[in-house]
């Protein structure tokens, strides 16, 4: 086994990226995920990467596109405002089908809001964020273990799939430390060679083009299918969730995130106080677990949805169980002082079990 | 006598041999070629990765035939350098149009050029926004009539035409600046031969290379090609005056 | 759950400079050098000095869920405004170890936890300084809680102190021990 090392979230990530052999990184400052950039700053060069930290959060997901465009690993780093810069290299490269990994340390917004632990960009990061109509791949760790394993999975599945994924974290695991163990990377699959990136023609017949461009009859609808599939291929195949306790569970609670470690010990209370009330965290946002949900509300029919905003993953969980169960939400929006505490999050259980 | 006839002309191998899109009398056409006249003669073809922008310029990889990435709009210096930080042998350029270099991507191309990367920048400028329909750029000269100045460009207003090859010169990374024009043979000839310098200086590892060309856009400016012409030396240049303002490619190795 | 395993929380508040992140990241990872599983947790304002600061650090022998804490059990408060915030809190049957050279104490009573009064600047000024009072009061903790070992933490130090302050690792030493036999005593 290997020695359990002891960092932060926003170090596990990138202690994950560079295991995967990521060895570029673009990137701007914004709290709360500033040890990303300089954790890359300090590893890449000697490497034999590039670290460059870019004059703004639209020009660093460009130097992101060029990058993948080129045919390498790739990464970059924000937080919420940051994110909504990013947006729009997001959906070009959505549309030009170019793997990379972004990581999302969330701050509370709307706005500049601030640096504490929420999960406000849900909506952001799994119903798109730029225009056009895309899906990025979405993982949701709630650890710093998981962190640096879903960091070589988000990897794998971008190139896999040729989807930007994103990991979408909180300060809370972003900033928080806890153990890790770097178990050596494995691939997931054997991954497509990148026959369509540029490298300069050489001896290739055609050249070839990364855009996101389609001007003939047909070509951007079918192309449009072609990532439709794509997203229904990801659905049908990579959805990861954990559950806890669900087959005898009178209440489910679901949560993802920090807002899963912190429902964690609450599951646990009530079970201790012999409440049967289960858990389900998903991990994979997009995808969603949907057939998870689906499933597990066959028989419990009520659910209670904890988020670290004022309700968005609920709305997926309401359109997974498809009325089939009664979906409840608690939330705290974000601020100084606002992170629920398992205690707080008992009493909520305790009290959508009974009524 | 066919067997004694030579090539005096021919299609540059950097274009593939297909019709273009682009109207009667622009000079898109010209500068696509004196790009890939210039990759011929440097033997730059396999080697080079055109990156493609957003305005007429954007169908680049349908008539180059090189890799192209294409930039979302003004971000091609952005893209270029994630390119061009992985492949550091190849030979990577931008081709810009005015809107998107010198309005919405003006921070990329700064800071493109602020950090030196080795990149080889051809910019349009024809004063005026062409695939969108003839808006007002931020090359636009003072009194220019565009369908967002219908009144014609107000200095006071609307702001001033911006010189970038001027600009970019002041920049610590820039290697090289100039401005050219392909409005008249003579100038076509001399626009050949500094877009030539400035893949050369890539070739050579000597930095961030930066060639301004008036150009004309007939359809949107609402004149004849040939009136087009003259309105680039009698108005644009007043303006835009052609020259070398930085060249430190004698100060390399 | 087996009531033989280990889960302590420690919550330790004060204001940014006091050495508040530091002793918490420092418990924690002796805690993880010593085979148990840690989390730590910060807590700060946006000022990089003088404002409130604060960490939560979970030790157990099994995997640990909410690294977030809303009734602690052990509980380190350094300055008077954590007091005002945070006494209040300690759960019922806890221990609050108190900074008594900068907190009056008198309009806090509770006789549901035990309390301590432990005068860490004055003792740390003694061992050499003032900033060492971290050091006096997560000794003080250990004397009473022995969740990590004295000499686990002391081990740990050599980790977590940064490069260019290591020498001050022998006084940091001392103010763990004055503050282990303050609290034994």
């Amino acid at each position: 086994m290997n020695k359990r090392l002891f960092v932060k979230g926003n170090e596990a990530v990138c202690i994950g990226a560079i295991a995967a052999g990521c060895r570029y990184y673009f990137g701007y400052p914004i709290t709360p995920q500033n040890e990303i950039p300089e954790y890359m700053s300090r590893e890449l060069p000697g490497l034999g990467g590039t670290f460059l930290q870019a004059e703004s959060e639209v020009a660093a997901i460009n130097m992101v596109l060029g990058a993948s465009a080129a045919g390498v690993r790739v990464m970059t780093s924000s937080s919420g405002p940051g994110i909504s810069l990013k947006a729009e290299g997001l959906s070009y490269m959505a549309g030009s089908e170019l793997p990379a990994v972004i990581v999302n340390i969330m701050r509370c917004g709307p706005g500049l809001g601030g640096i504490d632990a929420s999960q406000a960009d849900y909506f952001q990061a799994v119903k798109g964020g730029g225009h056009g109509g895309y899906h990025l791949i979405v993982l949701a760790p709630d650890s710093i273990q998981e962190l640096y394993d879903l960091s070589m999975v988000a990897f794998d599945l971008a190139d896999q799939y040729r989807v930007p994924a994103m990991i979408l974290g909180d300060a809370m695991i972003g900033q928080m430390k806890e153990a890790l163990i770097p178990h050596p990377y494995q691939p997931l699959a054997e991954l497509p060679a990148k026959d369509w990136s540029v490298t300069g023609k050489g001896n290739r017949v055609q050249g070839n083009t990364v855009k996101s461009l389609f001007l003939q009859d047909g070509a951007l609808e079918a192309h449009n299918w072609r990532l439709h599939d794509r997203y229904q291929q990801l659905k049908d195949r990579e959805v990861r969730c954990e559950t806890i306790g669900i087959d005898d569970a009178e209440l489910i609670l679901t949560a993802f995130g920090g807002a899963a470690r912190i429902a964690k010990t609450a599951v646990s209370m009530a079970r201790q106080a012999g409440l049967k009330v289960g858990l389900i965290r998903p991990i994979t946002l997009f995808p969603f677990p949907e057939q998870v949900f689906r499933q597990a509300t066959e028989r419990c029919r009520r659910v209670l949805c904890v988020e670290l905003n004022n309700g968005q993953m609920v709305e997926d969980v309401r359109l997974s169980v498809d009325r089939q169960a009664d979906v409840r939400f608690y939330g705290r929006p974000g601020g100084t002082g606002s992170l629920p505490t398992p205690e707080e999050l008992f009493e909520q259980l305790q009290k959508h079990y009974k009524d | 006598m066919a067997d004694s006839m030579i090539t005096v002309f021919e299609r540059p191998h950097s274009l593939k041999p297909v019709p273009s899109h682009f109207c009667s009398g622009c000079h898109h056409g010209t500068v696509h070629r004196l790009v890939a006249e210039a990759l011929d003669q440097l033997e730059l073809q396999q080697q080079t990765i055109g990156i493609a922008s957003v305005g007429c310029s954007v169908l680049l990889y349908e008539y180059f035939d090189i890799d192209v990435v294409e930039a979302p709009h003004g971000r091609a210096p952005a893209v270029a350098t994630g390119v061009k930080r992985v492949h550091p042998d190849s030979i990577v350029f931008t081709y810009q149009g005015d809107g998107d270099l010198a309005a919405i991507g003006t921070a990329e191309i700064i800071h493109a050029a602020n950090r030196g990367e080795h990149l080889t920048v051809i910019f349009v400028n024809n004063t005026t926004y062409g695939m969108t329909g003839g808006q007002m750029a931020p090359t636009s000269l003072g009194g220019q009539v565009t369908t967002t100045t219908p009144y014609g460009r107000d200095l006071e207003t609307d702001g001033n035409p911006i010189r970038m090859a001027e600009l970019l010169a002041l920049l610590d990374g820039t290697h090289f600046s100039a401005r050219v024009s392909v409005d008249a043979p003579r100038r076509v000839a001399q626009a050949g031969k500094v877009i030539h310098k400035a893949f050369e200086m890539q070739k050579n590892r000597a930095g961030f290379a930066f060639v301004e060309v008036l150009a004309a856009c007939p359809t949107n400016w609402g004149l004849s090609a040939l009136d087009a012409n003259e309105r680039i030396s009698q108005e644009m240049m007043p303006c835009f005056p052609l020259g070398t303002f930085k060249d430190l490619s004698g100060a390399q190795g | 759950m087996d009531n033989n395993k280990m889960n302590e929380d420690v919550f330790m508040a004060g204001f940014g400079g006091q050495g508040i992140l530091l002793v918490g990241n420092l418990l924690a990872y002796a805690a993880i050098e010593a085979g148990k599983n840690a989390s730590f947790f910060p807590a700060y304002g946006p000022e990089k000095r003088g404002g409130a600061a604060m960490c939560s650090v979970i030790v157990a022998d099994q995997e640990i869920g909410s690294p977030v804490v809303g009734r602690p059990s052990n509980v380190l408060l350094l300055n008077q405004d954590a007091m005002a915030k945070y006494y209040p809190r300690v759960r019922p049957g806890g221990l609050c170890l108190y900074n008594s050279s900068l907190i009056d104490a008198s309009g806090h009573q509770r006789s549901d936890i035990c309390s301590l009064a432990i005068p860490a600047n004055q003792i740390a000024t003694e061992v050499g300084n003032v900033k060492l009072a971290n050091m006096v009061m997560l000794g003080a903790l250990l004397a009473r809680n022995p969740l990590v070992q004295l000499e686990s933490v002391k081990q740990a130090l050599d980790i977590i102190i940064p490069e260019r302050n290591k020498r001050f690792i022998p006084a940091n030493l001392q103010a763990l021990d004055r503050g282990f036999s303050f609290a034994t005593a």
